[in-house]
């Protein structure tokens, strides 16, 4: 696998789980409005998913096109970082969740906007203006949470808690990638550190740092996923709208 | 005289917010619709989802339902109905003379 080709599949998969993940909220969310918000933001992962996923595949050269890589792999064949495929929790944690998405997201989508590779640089020069809308959404709810009242402060907490040891695979190194995921954690940190301390949450001891998700070793929660994600697809191949 | 959108309190946490939107520049902010927000910021956000989604828009405000002071529909002939026989209110008395352009 060249490492243009692994790097793009894994930012593709990272967006089309998490917008799998988030769509599940629809019709569930707190409030219409915030149901519309997660769609949104969903919708937005979803079409970068697309461009990624696309160019993915043709940096592989072997035919496969958005909708054989999305739906016609299984699990092991996912490259994206397990902190996406995460079931969704509470409310809480599913805006700690798209925190560390986004808070990490932004810095590589901006990165991305001026590398060399012109198509990666497209896709980051659109998608960066969508991550600053994700990371706006979910530090707002995070700040309300956690500076709320004591019990949304304690289930604020234990979402942030949740989801931390899940962050630290965002940002292994990859020297060959475009862009090493290793260079964007000061941003990261700087970030989340502002977003939990406006929201007098604490930021979780580094401890327990699972991964394997960018060589296809998943939680299995995955596999769910995708069964939900692709059955149409390959029940009914090629079908259309 | 007046009848003001029942004030809920603090306790709600989600009140009701009106929504207006500029479309574009010069143009004045139009009312557009409500949506429900615990506060002003996420109003606004709100708004912007709800109501700005294919670009209807450059600018948006958003004003707590509560403080709005509305005339009452028992009341509108008192209010509006003195205004229909005043003819002299329209410019209709002024003769435009010739060759005046942007008129």
């Amino acid at each position: 696998m060249s490492a243009p080709f692994a790097f793009t599949l894994a930012l593709g998969d990272d967006a089309l789980i998490a917008a799998q993940r988030l769509a599940e909220w629809s019709t569930r969310a707190p409030e219409m409005e915030e149901d519309i918000a997660l769609a949104n933001i969903a919708l937005d992962q979803l079409g970068a998913a697309r461009l990624l996923l696309t160019y993915a595949g043709e940096l592989e050269g072997a035919g496969r096109d958005e909708d054989a890589l999305a739906f016609l792999r299984d699990d092991r064949e996912f490259r994206n970082c397990l902190l996406v495929e995460l079931p969704n929790g509470d409310f809480a944690v599913t805006m700690a969740k798209l925190l560390a998405l986004s808070a990490y997201q932004l810095p590589l989508y901006t990165a991305l906007a001026g590398c060399a590779d012109e198509r990666l640089a497209a896709i980051g020069g659109k998608a960066r203006k969508e991550s600053a809308y994700h990371l706006d959404h979910a530090a707002l709810w995070v700040k309300r949470l956690g500076d709320g009242t004591e019990e949304s402060h304690r289930r604020m907490q234990a979402g942030v808690d949740q989801v931390w040891p899940y962050v630290h695979e965002l940002f292994a190194a990859q020297p060959e990638a475009p862009i090493d995921p290793a260079t964007l954690r000061g941003d990261f940190d700087a970030t989340v550190a502002a977003v939990l301390a406006e929201a007098t949450l604490a930021v979780p001891q580094s401890g327990w740092a699972p991964a394997g998700g960018r060589d296809g070793v998943h939680t299995e929660h995955l596999s769910y996923l995708l069964a939900e994600m692709q059955v149409l697809h390959r029940a009914h191949p090629g079908a259309r709208w | 005289m007046s009848e003001r959108t029942e004030r809920t309190g603090a306790s709600d946490p989600s009140p009701l917010w009106e929504v207006f939107v500029r479309a574009r520049r010069g143009l004045a902010h139009s009312h557009v619709g409500s949506l429900h927000a615990p506060d002003a910021e996420v109003a606004l956000r709100h708004a912007r989802d709800l109501y700005t989604r294919r670009q209807e828009g450059v600018s948006i405000w958003v004003v707590p339902a509560s403080a709005i002071t509305a005339s009452s529909p028992d009341e509108k002939d008192a209010f509006f109905d003195p205004a229909a026989d005043k003819v002299y209110r329209h410019p209709t008395f002024y003769e435009v003379p010739e060759g005046v352009a942007h008129l």
